[in-house]
């Protein structure tokens, strides 16, 4: 039984519940697995004393019969989720050493459901990045190869060593957290699937914050099922985020039937970009044919202020960054500075925060210092801040006219190399997001679903972007995408 | 617009970011790349348009004004870098 890290969620849950295996089995699978996959560095503080409890735990419950769809299901954890006693650095220098004293509710809510926790996964700094390449710990390296040639890809960011993990087979499935696109995008360039719930879906208590009105958790899995049964345990509300939305959370997975017939699918005309590879274009074809043969109604729609996306996100998420990035200032908690004779409080700030923070948080941090800054923050904040209601009209808008779901590329291109994009300006890293981003600015579900390799044999996904709160009719046609589109393809193990 | 030296400089203070001299040029350079970007949000016609505030329209709840916690003093203070006699310690403040 050498292959029980292969398996998704809901297979493995099936075969726990028949006793055709054990959470031990799965569990001791994926510790293998990921004791041999050093060079993805993928998990970056493993928990297997942890791991093995949870998963002996797991199976008393369902020798007693008593297991909900998680329990014993080994996942792995991105580090931005405070997990007790366990490191926590959201991939920062400035956070080395940190051990919460508390479970974020997302984390503690799979717990209780009886999920086996494996270990943190790598990230970009503060989830800060589209590459996994400002992370403390070094870049996660995607499983995914090109064709006839051995250069190190990026596994998309900044949710990178979830989207490695899950990828490569080192667990089950994992949690990603999502701002501008760190779980679709990083999910489109390794080939699984990877869902952005709407706002307030998924509690933000105990995820170190980035920016706090575009954060959300969510779950990223070997397919659409999957996605559905974890996302489930994910949800609900949550008295300590204030933001939490207390509305009944249904059983997603009880929702795929896979019949799309009738439904709406709007393809926004803005998000034909200039320059963007044929190869995007063609399977955004494919992905409207499928829809349509599957029974749906295609419509052409327009979403005008798309373009104006990712300018107002790089000034609303940088100010909400900067302000809640103040908190680390070395007294609390992290790393401080050594300080010389005479140094006061102002400078023990300034030289911990220049040590701790890398250089794209700092850049960031201070750009929102900068856009909130007075004499600018009409010019900056605000501004941006009506563009995005703007935005948010923009969906109302098509939603108000019918449509139930919209269809977009997830990414404008596959993975790049790793150090590829080290000499290009901030700017072109940030095009990344271009298609994701507007779905953080107006709070909506959104969901990456691989539908195809490039030419060089990496995957290329599309993107379904649903209704406020309607995850459950939105993962059905996503559902109904991945039957059609009948992706299986898996990276050949080379590490 | 652009980003000089000066104006570099006094970000990274009101960040509270120490940044050498010598890095401050590129320092202000970055900015004005992504300024120069963030510049279209200019083109757009924003008249009479509200900022948003929240992206669900909901009311952030209230609980009441009590006590639910507390008694956390040796967790509270387990992470910190300088923790002494039950208080964070920093260097002197106040001359």
């Amino acid at each position: 039984m050498s292959s029980l890290n292969k398996l998704g969620l809901s297979e493995a849950r099936d075969k726990l519940r028949n006793k055709d295996v054990t959470s031990v089995e799965l569990t001791e699978a994926c510790l293998n697995a990921i004791d041999g996959a050093g060079a993805l560095n993928a998990f970056v503080h493993n928990t297997p004393e942890l791991a093995l409890e949870q998963a002996k735990a797991a199976d008393k419950s369902i020798q007693a019969g008593d297991a909900p769809d998680m329990c014993g299901l080994p996942i792995g954890i991105k580090d931005l989720f405070c997990t007790k006693g366990v490191p926590s650095q959201a991939g920062s220098k400035i956070l080395k050493g940190f051990l919460p004293e508390y479970e974020s509710t997302v984390t503690q809510q799979l717990r209780d459901a009886g999920a086996v926790m494996l270990g943190k996964l790598n990230m970009d700094e503060f989830a800060m990045g589209s590459s996994n390449e400002t992370s403390v710990y070094g870049d996660a390296v995607s499983p995914w190869r090109r064709r006839n040639d051995d250069a190190a890809l990026t596994p998309g960011g900044s949710s990178g060593g979830s989207a490695s993990a899950v990828a490569a087979d080192l667990c089950l499935a994992a949690t990603g957290t999502d701002t501008g696109g760190s779980i679709r995008q990083p999910a489109a360039f390794v080939g699984i699937t990877g869902v952005k719930p709407t706002y307030g879906r998924c509690s933000r208590w105990g995820i170190v914050a980035f920016a706090s009105s575009l954060d959300q958790a969510g779950p990223m899995t070997k397919n659409v099922r999957d996605a559905a049964m974890m996302l489930t345990s994910m949800c609900g509300h949550d008295r300590k985020d204030s933001t939490s939305a207390d509305i009944p959370v249904p059983n997603f997975e009880g929702m795929l039937t896979g019949d799309i017939r009738g439904k709406k699918i709007g393809i926004p005309r803005e998000y034909r970009m200039k320059g963007m590879p044929v190869e995007i274009d063609n399977l955004w074809a494919e992905g409207r044919n499928m829809l349509k043969a599957a029974g749906a109604n295609i419509f052409d729609i327009s979403l005008p202020h798309t373009k104006y996306a990712l300018p107002a996100y790089y000034v609303i998420a940088p100010a909400e960054a900067s302000s809640n990035l103040a908190r680390y200032d070395g007294v609390r908690y992290g790393h401080r500075a050594s300080l010389a004779q005479g140094d006061g409080i102002t400078e023990m700030y300034e030289k911990t925060r220049a040590e701790g923070f890398g250089h794209e948080v700092q850049r960031r941090v201070m750009i929102g210092t900068y856009v909130l800054s007075a004499g600018f923050y009409d010019a900056y904040y605000n501004r941006a801040r009506k563009v995005r209601a703007l935005i948010k009209k923009d969906f109302e808008d098509v939603f108000a006219k019918g449509i139930d779901a919209i269809l977009t590329p997830a990414t404008p291109s596959a993975a790049f190399g790793l150090g590829e994009m080290s000499d290009a300006d901030p700017v072109k890293m940030y095009l990344n997001d271009v298609f994701t981003v507007t779905v953080n600015l107006a709070g909506l579900p959104g969901i990456s679903v691989p539908t195809g390799l490039d030419a060089q044999g990496l995957p290329l996904a599309l993107q379904l972007i649903g209704r406020p709160w309607e995850e459950g009719d939105l993962l059905n046609t996503a559902y109904a995408l991945e039957q059609c589109a009948g992706f299986v393809a898996k990276p050949k193990k080379w590490w | 617009m652009s980003i000089d030296i000066n104006t570099a400089a006094r970000v990274a203070k009101l960040a509270r970011i120490k940044v050498e001299e010598n890095a401050l040029p590129e320092l202000a350079n970055e900015f004005n790349t992504i300024f120069g970007f963030i510049e279209q949000l200019n083109e757009v016609d924003v008249d009479g348009v509200d900022p948003m505030t929240s992206v669900t329209p909901m009311r952030l709840t209230r609980r009441e004004d009590v006590v639910t916690d507390g008694d956390q003093q040796n967790k509270i203070l387990s992470n910190a870098p300088d923790a002494r006699e039950g208080f964070f310690a920093v260097p002197k403040v106040v001359e």
